[in-house]
């Protein structure tokens, strides 16, 4: 089954990417899920899609080649400095960063697609991602990415891991709030950016949220649960994109449906935890 | 060396115009268990604050084992815990492990990990709450009571001399308010930590502080239990600025 995966090169590097995207997506999403952050995903994802509706419109125009992930990582990484920036100015209100930045995404995005009178390439690959859309550059980048992420993750764990669990006592005990926040944000905007190609602006946010929702039933602690996430992340990209190839399928589809099914198996776990301590305690 | 751990000098401090402290003259002698009553709105959370380093005053002068609080640089030496068994989110995936090591996140500093002997001082942490046997366990399933303990071992394990507690026992049941009161006295003549608790269990707390201070914007009283308990209703009820009756709780 997996001879094609092996024997074509825009598949080998669409299945090593998606083993990248499988580890990187899910780690972070475990901090943004905990941190009560799920929506930030979706709007970083539709700001990303303006960068990459910006970088095919230069293209068109100017008939040049201009990687559209590119311009997409950019316009994700200044859109997540807006979105800490907007969640200062509404310190009460801090989710309304979210459909402000998630709109104007949208907005930009009709915007530069109606400029460029309409693309010749596929859209549709990038709104529900494609098994054949990784060349070897963008494995190079993403890989990078990846490199990055998973660096800074490791060197930072117990500052972010301390900030999620209490962010008050964080500030006290004179950890730097702000520029730890920072930085994990400018980190997911790059994952979304780099996951992109696989799951599809629309979905790339399931890839960060579903796994560490069933996660969290099953797990009795943060390390633990990190560690589901990504094996949940994993067994979904990695089926998913071998699914979606065979049933010619977008593959954010199929990731998407498998993180679901491992979801749904998940959600009676806990009850039955609980039951039997109930048990006990009674 | 019998230094004060805090000393205040005509600190006043406003929230815009309305102001919250008015000219306090305060000092926490080491080894005191000092509880701090007020009514609400009378400035305790804001004293708090002004001693943890969130907030500046105004005016007048806070002192920290002897540095003054904008030059102090060891802010492992005072713990601590807010109301936290009431506000926290009981869904959280930590285990009590984990929890109590993100107290030893500042000191480490950035770039370093927790080794074997940060293990052993947060297993050492745990013993001293008396908690040691639910290490592994999900902070979510256990009792109010049980996550404060979790809390103090928190700021415990850096050992601090100062342990400021805000509130600690909103939310808990009375029999395990009396619990977590023997657990004070237990670190402060055992283990010498100096605390500062704010409450509103003013009947439990003439039990066990050595100190009680009462706070409406002004210092209006500072002295052992014995003497607060003294207070005629009609002295308390000038503290407060309106009627209060005392309610002594019988143990």
């Amino acid at each position: 089954m997996l001879a094609d995966f092996l024997q074509y090169d825009f598949l080998r590097y669409t299945f090593y990417t998606g083993i990248l995207i499988g580890i990187i997506a899910p780690l972070l999403g475990t901090f943004i899920v905990v941190r009560r952050l799920s929506l930030i995903a979706d709007a970083l994802s539709h700001v990303t899609l303006a960068g990459i509706a910006f970088g095919l419109m230069v293209e068109k125009l100017f008939i040049i080649t201009f990687p559209p992930i590119y311009s997409g990582m950019v316009f994700s990484v200044i859109g997540s400095i807006f979105i800490e920036k907007l969640r200062t100015v509404y310190r009460s209100f801090q989710e309304l960063a979210i459909p402000i930045i998630l709109s104007a995404g949208v907005g930009l995005s009709v915007i530069f697609i109606s400029v460029a009178n309409g693309f010749n390439t596929d859209l549709f690959g990038y709104l529900f991602g494609s098994v054949s859309a990784v060349g070897r550059n963008d494995f190079i980048l993403i890989f990078i990415i990846f490199f990055i992420v998973v660096t800074i993750v490791v060197l930072f764990y117990k500052e972010l891991f301390t900030l999620s669990f209490d962010e008050e006592y964080a500030t006290i005990s004179g950890i730097h709030t702000k520029r730890i926040h920072l930085l994990f944000i400018v980190l997911t905007s790059l994952v979304i950016a780099a996951s992109m190609r696989i799951v599809g602006v629309l979905l790339v946010s399931a890839l960060m949220t579903l796994p560490v929702a069933a996660a969290m039933r099953i797990a009795k602690g943060f390390k633990q649960m990190v560690f589901l996430s990504v094996l949940f992340g994993e067994i979904s990209v990695i089926i998913g994109i071998i699914t979606g190839y065979y049933l010619n399928i977008p593959p954010g589809g199929t990731i998407v449906m498998i993180a679901v099914l491992i979801l749904l198996a998940a959600i009676p776990y806990k009850q039955r935890r609980k039951s039997i301590s109930e048990v006990r305690d009674a | 060396m019998n230094r004060p751990i805090v000393t205040m000098k005509n600190v006043s401090f406003s929230y815009g115009n309305k102001r919250i402290l008015d000219n306090i003259q305060f000092e926490i002698p080491r080894r005191k268990f000092m509880g701090l009553v007020g009514p609400n709105g009378g400035g305790k959370t804001t004293m708090i604050k002004l001693i943890l380093g969130l907030l500046e005053p105004d005016e007048g002068e806070i002192k920290l084992f002897d540095t003054p609080i904008g030059k102090f640089q060891e802010r492992e030496k005072i713990g601590f815990v807010s109301q936290k068994a009431n506000s926290f989110n009981r869904d959280f995936p930590a285990t009590v492990f984990e929890v109590v090591s993100t107290g030893l996140t500042a000191k480490l500093g950035y770039l370093r990990f927790l080794k074997k002997k940060h293990k052993s001082k947060i297993v050492k942490a745990l013993e001293m709450v008396d908690m040691v046997d639910y290490l592994d366990e999900n902070i979510g399933n256990l009792s109010g009571g049980q996550q404060q303990r979790i809390f103090i071992a928190r700021a415990l394990v850096n050992e601090p001399e100062l342990l400021i507690l805000d509130e600690p026992t909103v939310g808990i049941d009375e029999a395990n308010v009396k619990r977590f009161y023997e657990l004070l006295h237990q670190l402060n003549t055992e283990q010498n930590i100096t605390l500062l608790l704010v409450t509103h269990d003013t009947g439990i707390m003439t039990e066990y502080a050595t100190d009680i201070v009462y706070l409406n914007k002004t210092l209006h009283f500072h002295g052992n239990p014995e003497e607060y308990s003294s207070l005629s209703d009609e002295e308390l009820s000038k503290f407060y600025g309106h009627r209060v009756m005392a309610i002594t709780h019988d143990a």
